[in-house]
């Protein structure tokens, strides 16, 4: 059987600087994945790659087993995979509501709408007539971990899910985590925060400037050999 | 009641500049370009519509609905074969790009059409007129142009508002790189609102072909008074765009009154005195955030 996604000798470069490295991963149906590492390590190219806004020039990226590296973002969308980006980017002028259906713009039927939607996050519920430009860091965060349900897509990538946010959203959001992957996603969480990556994934993958250093399942995976990994302290 | 009788004219003429500006404005609204080759188009769909009244003996009203979706299957493949790819090319590329084409497109209406004046017949619809008052009346033909103007605004402004094509525009407009991760594909949705602008400019065109008489090289003026409606109103917003219509319409009717010669230049010191004190519109963003 074919990895749900595999990724495969990527090469990627943001004009002369070269983020990704040959990189490696590959992702089982119904697998969820945490990617961690520090800043420039190259996590965020790593998913704009496989949701088609950077194209590699490199390797491969395939879903199934067939080759999309060249399929553009928007087709891809329709295959199955959505991204909530870094910096969420709600669309400022779209209420919530309207920011929500955009994201089943070109969607799969499944089983997210705006009600499923609407139950996994009450926050977002309470602020569906708001214009997304006035919204908390936590509440985007929702809803553009909602928008990208709306898609129902069987790969859901989150880059950054933390980033900036109280600890106590961050633990209201990742506490829903768990409703997505029961209903068959297949997650690939990137992740600054160790703990919440550790907790949520069945594996690990640690990125250093654009190479893998370290890749096991989270359960056996220590937090000394994730931190030395992160840092790059391993000989 | 002269005075009175200047604002009617003035705000049913500004139903004219709003329709004018319609297209102008949701282009910019949507894709931030600046379509120089806007009055000219207009003009152009005025010339066609003459020619089939004129030599194919096509009713007018078969005429106008023969090239409202002519020019915006035009306007479709204007985006998807000239501005989309220059859209690449910087902001400046598509501002000039439209430039180029007016100038192609006026030279080609000069060739076809010569440069003489025109204009299209409408019979006694261009004379009639109904009474508001004993001392007031309005022109029939001016009233079902405001109607239109704010009929076709109306229109645009709810596909915008109601539609799931029309809020993925507003995405777009937001944020084009998050909108195609969405999975809209931009360069459709640019050629859709170019065909939806071009077609509400061809319709303006032949109004405005009916009203007066225009040549090849009308489109600059037409150009100007939509350019003014739009900032006016407030870039990016259709509603403002009404808005900055009836204001043109209305100082140049009232500046007429003081003297006939001030009509024109009336409209320009009002735009000049808009760009100094709100340099953002009336009704600034309601389109695009």
């Amino acid at each position: 059987m074919n990895a749900l996604l595999s990724v495969e000798g990527v090469d990627v470069h943001h004009g002369d600087l070269q983020a990704l490295h040959g990189l490696d991963l590959t992702l089982d149906e119904g697998e969820t994945l945490a990617v961690i590492g520090a800043n420039g390590a190259g996590k965020t190219t790593l998913l704009r790659t496989i949701a088609g806004s950077l194209r590699a020039t490199r390797g491969e990226v395939r879903l199934d087993g067939d080759p999309i590296g060249s399929t553009p973002a928007h087709v891809r969308v329709a295959r199955g995979i959505a991204l909530t980006p870094e910096g969420r980017r709600i669309f400022p002028s779209l209420t919530v509501e309207e920011n929500l259906l955009v994201g089943g713009y070109r969607g799969r039927k499944g089983p997210w709408d705006l009600r499923s939607v609407y139950e996994l996050f009450p926050l977002v519920h309470g602020r569906r007539t708001r214009a997304g430009a006035h919204l908390s860091g936590g509440e985007q965060q929702a809803t553009a971990i909602g928008r990208a349900l709306m898609a129902n897509p069987r790969l859901l990538l989150l880059d950054e899910v933390s980033l900036g946010l109280a600890p106590v959203v961050v633990k209201e959001i990742y506490a829903a985590l768990p409703q997505v992957v029961a209903r068959g996603t297949t997650v690939l969480v990137v992740e600054q925060d160790l703990n919440q990556a550790l907790g949520v994934a069945d594996r690990v993958q640690c990125l250093l400037e654009g190479r893998t250093v370290l890749e096991g399942p989270a359960a056996t995976i220590s937090r000394e050999d994730v931190t030395a990994a992160y840092f790059g302290l391993q000989e | 009641m002269d005075w009175l009788n200047a604002v009617i004219q003035g705000l049913l003429l500004g139903g004219q500049y709003a329709l004018l500006a319609c297209g102008l404005s949701l282009i910019f609204g949507v894709m931030r370009i600046v379509n120089l080759a806007h009055g000219v188009i207009a003009v152009a769909a005025a010339y066609v519509a003459l020619w089939l009244v004129q030599d194919g003996s096509v009713p007018l009203l078969l005429a106008l609905v023969v090239v409202v979706p002519v020019f915006a299957a035009a306007g479709y493949a204007l985006q998807r074969g000239l501005f989309n790819p220059a859209l690449g090319g910087g902001e400046l590329a598509p501002l000039l790009v439209s430039f180029g084409l007016g100038i192609v497109l006026t030279n080609v209406l000069q060739q076809v059409f010569s440069a003489d004046s025109r204009s299209i017949g409408i019979g006694s619809l261009g004379t009639s007129s109904v009474p508001l008052a004993p001392d007031l009346s309005v022109g029939v033909f001016s009233l079902l142009t405001f109607v239109v103007g704010v009929g076709v605004i109306a229109a645009v402004q709810l596909f915008l508002s109601r539609t799931s094509t029309g809020r993925a525009m507003r995405a777009t407009s937001d944020d084009p790189e998050t909108a195609q991760l969405m999975g809209i594909d931009q360069r459709h949705l640019y050629g859709v609102a170019t065909a939806i602008a071009i077609g509400t400019v061809a319709l303006a065109g032949v109004f405005v072909g009916m009203s007066t008489q225009f040549s090849p090289t009308y489109g600059d003026l037409v150009l100007i008074f939509a350019f003014e409606a739009v900032i006016v109103g407030g870039l990016g917003s259709l509603w403002g765009t009404l808005l900055g219509g009836l204001v043109l319409g209305v100082a140049q009717t009232v500046g007429a009154q003081v003297d006939p010669a001030y009509g024109i230049l009336a409209g320009h010191l009002v735009f000049l005195a808009v760009l100094l004190v709100r340099p953002s519109g009336l009704m600034p963003r309601t389109v695009t955030a």
